[in-house]
């Protein structure tokens, strides 16, 4: 995994997301996933280009399920944008590099 | 990626069909470029469907099963291996009526293709078929799912339903059973099409039961689906069914709308190559896999047709003078 990629738990979760200055894209995720592991690869490259525009993290559904239920994930990968510790973009599956790039310029730019 | 290149072989597709007929041609030395895909929830990804079944247990040579993403990866570092050129793009459109044919990816529009080759490899699959109703698009993610392996934890003891009655519908339900509470299959006939060791697995497992002669008629649910409205085919009668996940396995359409017009379909639109052969009508175009299969559609039977296309596309090569 790319350097500047958080890992979030139930413990750090809130206040990452609460304090972060940046949009912080969180990829819900978990292991037996086959689709989150074809865009894991795919976050590092854009966690390494967007650096001090977003920042990247993930959270394991497998450790933080009561985190993914409260956002309502029901299909991963999910990426849920926040800005400000809110809520401001969703995105659903795996997609190409450009298409999530696309989505998440959209909120950033 | 505005260079245009000329290739031998161009293989459109990533699955067990395209990443075998790649193995040969590259075996061969005939530098394939194979055009994957990109990444998806569904089964139009690179590696295709396998992407999104768990244990696959009928491909021969891993008598303990091997995962179906773990069988593509593997494709397909035996492919690059023998020096296969793997691009991770879609192809937009294809011009196969002057030689060498035309590929383009990207914009469709660009006058000149991206590509020329003297032969292409079609092997670019099938694709679920969806209940076609208006709420589906809406509540995908949202309850309505495509992929089971992906989706199912989130229904830890909930009730769920799937909808088919072939092999797969079956291996989904009993995968579904280790997280639901109860697995209802809904299925139009009154019996299902899937093998006989799947029907014995899935009539021994208490969790799933049957709602036979019956089809979803509507999905109930705003931002998250509430319930089906499912109607028996016999009786006409409507129910609901209460439940907060649904998962589709219906069967699957071949992936042609690139060759539309250029290549000559059967009636159900599966292209048609010429017996005991991958050719097509067109001198150089190989079709291999689930775009051609209406029959068997296993990995073992796409990755023998990939390999008979890569030997057909050899040998025309070799007549053409392209060898």
């Amino acid at each position: 995994m790319a350097e500047g990629i958080a890992i979030l738990t139930n413990e750090t979760f809130d206040e990452t997301i609460g304090s972060a200055e940046l949009p912080v894209v969180v990829d819900f995720w978990a292991e037996w996933c086959g689709p989150c592991k074809t865009i894991a690869p795919i976050l590092d490259e854009i966690a390494a280009e967007k650096a001090g525009v977003i920042n990247v993290a993930k959270l394991n559904v497998d450790e933080a399920t009561d985190i993914a239920m409260r956002y309502q994930v029901m299909s991963i990968p999910t990426l849920i944008v926040f800005k400000d510790g809110a809520i401001v973009k969703r995105i659903v599956g795996a997609k190409s590099k450009e298409q999530l790039l696309q989505e998440i310029n959209e909120i950033v730019c | 990626m505005d260079k245009q290149d000329n290739h031998k072989v161009v293989i459109i597709g990533s699955g067990p069909a395209g990443l075998t007929a790649a193995i040969y041609t590259a075996r061969a030395n005939l530098n394939p470029l194979v055009i994957e895909g990109t990444p998806s929830s569904t089964s139009n990804q690179p590696g295709g469907q396998l992407m999104l079944t768990t244990d696959v247990e009928n491909y021969p040579g891993f008598p303990q099963g091997i995962m179906g993403p773990e069988l593509m990866t593997q494709f397909r570092e035996q492919a690059q291996r023998f020096g296969a050129e793997i691009l991770t793009d879609k192809v937009t459109r294809v011009d196969l009526t002057q030689l060498p044919h035309s590929i383009w990816v990207g914009d469709p529009n660009k006058p000149e293709p991206t590509y020329h080759t003297w032969s292409v490899i079609i092997s670019t699959g099938a694709e679920p078929l969806t209940l076609g109703l208006e709420a589906e698009q809406r509540l995908i993610g949202r309850g309505v799912s495509t992929c089971a392996t992906c989706d199912g934890f989130f229904f830890t003891n909930q009730h769920i339903a799937i909808v088919g009655g072939g092999d797969s519908a079956m291996e989904e339900a009993i995968f579904l059973t280790r997280f639901a509470s109860k697995v209802t299959v809904i299925h139009r006939r009154d019996k299902l099409r899937a093998s006989k060791i799947m029907q014995d697995r899935a009539f021994a497992n208490d969790r799933i039961e049957f709602l036979w002669n019956s089809t979803v008629s509507n999905l109930i649910g705003q931002n998250q689906l509430e319930a089906v409205e499912v109607i028996n085919r016999v009786t006409n009668k409507t129910s609901v069914l209460d439940i907060t996940g649904l998962f589709i396995a219906i069967g699957h359409r071949p992936n042609t709308d690139l060759f539309t017009d250029q290549l000559h379909h059967k009636q159900n639109g599966y292209l048609l190559t010429k017996p005991n052969s991958s050719h097509t009508e067109i001198a150089g175009v190989f079709a291999c896999g689930d775009v051609q299969d209406d029959v068997y559609r296993q990995a073992i039977t796409a990755a023998g047709s990939g390999c008979m296309a890569a030997i057909d596309a050899e040998r025309w090569l070799e007549s053409v003078g392209h060898g």
